[in-house]
């Protein structure tokens, strides 16, 4: 058995990370997957500080852990908020539609 | 705990946001009321932002907050050019109906938000800072809800804002795990060049930034969010956040990142050097003037980077300056843009203005005044703006800043200039309706007359600049 150390858990992180950035750029269907993707990317970071925080023996990341984590619901209940009213003024979320602005 | 003393202005806006947001419950169709209340309230936070004495830097609150010269100039300017945004957009945002009480306090929150930016000197408080800015502009870029391009302009820039918010978080906490500390002081003392995982906090961290102030590889959402956005949001967009995030930018570079200056400056440089490229190539085409502008904004972003790059206290002064020109300028062009109104319609595009001239003398006049200094024409404020940052990066040997930076100059006054021509030698139009909006009028007035006497007394704004000293 090998231990597990702040390594794996930065590795975990950057997964995380990634997934969620590809979520954003490669899903092509529906706007509740960005938005689940973008609480991804705050999730990896969280688990970044909370490791580092125990790794480090300092007491700082956990309490950036919990500002992160208001934040990522406030932002996901604006986001949401913003899809409604575009869902009301277009009555498509399909991200194939999004495409009134360009220039 | 004589440190309260030093945040009088956040408390006093943070406290009358929460007053103005029970006003507004209680009484119904209050929104002339909160409207007037909130500009009383910025005049009232930067009147008291003079009381505050700061002849030295205070490290408040655990040297988690700074107050110093630099950070009380940048607040200054931001209440400043926020109460001119609150001026010259009460008429469109009654006649668009878009006047609802939570329009002037979201306004007031995210001019809380950039204070507090402005101000930070750790990364969780910066990160609140930012994020109660953004939050506050998310809503307001999808504030008129009966618009489906301003909705998308909304849903478009949330996506985009909230992936570079995830990017330069991701970024802090490399930093905060590698160097130990979450404090800028202690980040440029543990820092070193060798630690891969603290470079890379770095870039993600400056990639966040860069997204904020709209430089190239992440300009993507300016030219829609612009374009979609109520004009008034768009003015607010296009004025007052770029002090904020050029402030942030600066504070990061010279405070917590100065000891590895070798390794952003080429970043810095890429980037100014794509922004001024892209803002003047891309801006040709186009044909509505928001669009225009913000790829104009992109533009004038690379050359206030350029100052950013020479890493000394001069190309900071020249930056500052630069970006309270640009600041004036834009003002006065968005002030303009609100004129153009005929009917309770607002009309955007460029072939809307044919003609102004014969009809509309003295708006023409403004016009050509500030398009003329956009393009940078000695001896209106935008050449010497320019002039200041490129006299800076020349100092620091920097000739490929200057060189790409002159040539975009004078490929950028090809579509400031067809803007006048269609202004003055076009086929005249229908006469758009007189505004009767004293404060339309005089912050119109007031930006093009800065504009035009600068060079008389360029004295007074380099004065006010040189006391900067964040290094």
């Amino acid at each position: 058995m090998t231990n597990i150390g702040l390594g794996h858990y930065l590795f975990l992180a950057a997964i995380i990370f990634i997934i969620g950035i590809m979520g954003i750029f490669l899903n092509r269907k529906n706007i509740i997957i960005i938005l689940m993707s973008i609480e991804l990317i705050l999730l990896a970071v969280n688990i970044n500080l909370v490791s580092f925080s125990i790794f480090t023996e300092d007491l700082t990341g956990q309490i950036f852990s919990m500002f992160v984590l208001t934040v990522a619901a406030a932002e996901a209940a604006i986001g949401l908020a913003i899809i409604v009213v575009y869902y009301r003024s277009k009555g498509t979320i399909r991200i194939e539609d999004i495409n009134s602005l360009k220039g | 705990m004589n440190y309260i003393n030093f945040i009088v202005p956040e408390l006093f806006l943070a406290i009358s946001i929460m007053i103005l947001l029970i006003v507004g419950v209680f009484y119904k169709n209050s929104f002339n009321l909160i409207y007037k209340i909130s500009s009383i309230v910025l005049l009232g936070t930067f009147i008291l932002l003079f009381t505050l004495k700061i002849d030295d830097s205070f490290h408040l609150f655990n040297n988690s907050y700074i107050i110093d010269y630099f950070s009380s100039f940048m607040k200054s300017l931001t209440l400043l050019f926020c109460i001119f945004v609150m001026l010259v957009s009460s008429d469109y945002i009654k006649i668009i109906g878009i006047n609802k009480i939570e329009y002037p306090i979201l306004i007031l929150s995210a001019t809380l938000g950039m204070m507090i930016m402005i101000s930070s000197y750790d990364l969780i408080l910066f990160y609140m800072g930012l994020e109660l800015q953004s939050l506050s502009l998310y809503v307001l870029a999808s504030f008129n809800r009966d618009s489906y391009k301003s909705a998308e302009a909304g849903l478009k820039y949330f996506v985009l804002s909230a992936l570079s918010s995830g990017l330069l978080l991701y970024g802090c906490s490399l930093i905060y795990g590698f160097v130990g500390s979450t404090n800028f002081d202690l980040i440029a003392q543990n820092i070193n060049h060798e630690s891969i995982g603290s470079i890379f906090g770095v870039v993600f961290v400056l990639v966040g930034l860069a997204f904020k102030v709209s430089a190239v590889p992440f300009h993507m959402w300016a030219p829609d969010v612009y374009e979609g956005s109520p004009t008034s949001v768009t003015t607010f967009f296009a004025i007052v956040p770029k002090v904020a995030a050029l402030a942030v930018f600066i504070r990061f570079l010279y405070v917590p990142f100065i000891n590895i200056l070798d390794q952003w400056q080429m970043i810095i440089i890429f980037i100014s050097l794509a922004s001024m490229i892209l803002g003047a190539v891309a801006a040709i085409g186009q044909n509505n003037i928001k669009r225009l502008m913000a790829y104009s904004s992109i533009g004038h972003m690379g050359y206030a980077l350029a100052g950013l790059a020479v890493g000394n206290n001069n190309g900071i002064q020249s930056t500052v300056i630069y970006l309270s020109i640009y600041l004036i300028m834009n003002l006065g062009v968005f002030s303009c843009i609100f004129m153009m109104r005929r009917k309770n319609i607002f009309y955007e595009d460029i072939k809307d203005l044919s003609g102004l001239s014969k009809n509309h003398p003295i708006i023409s006049f403004s016009l050509l005044v500030l398009l003329f200094s956009l393009a940078g024409i000695p001896p209106l404020a935008g050449f010497f703006a320019k002039f200041y940052v490129f006299m800076a990066v020349i100092n620091a040997e920097m000739y490929t800043l200057a060189i790409v930076g002159l040539i975009t100059t004078v490929i950028s006054a090809f579509y400031y200039l067809r803007i006048i021509k269609t202004i003055y030698f076009d086929e005249p139009k229908e006469l758009f309706e007189l505004s009767h909006n004293f404060g339309l009028k005089i912050s119109l007035a007031l930006s093009t007359l800065l504009i035009l006497i600068y060079f008389i007394f360029p004295s007074i704004l380099i004065d006010l600049v040189s006391m900067i000293k964040v290094i």
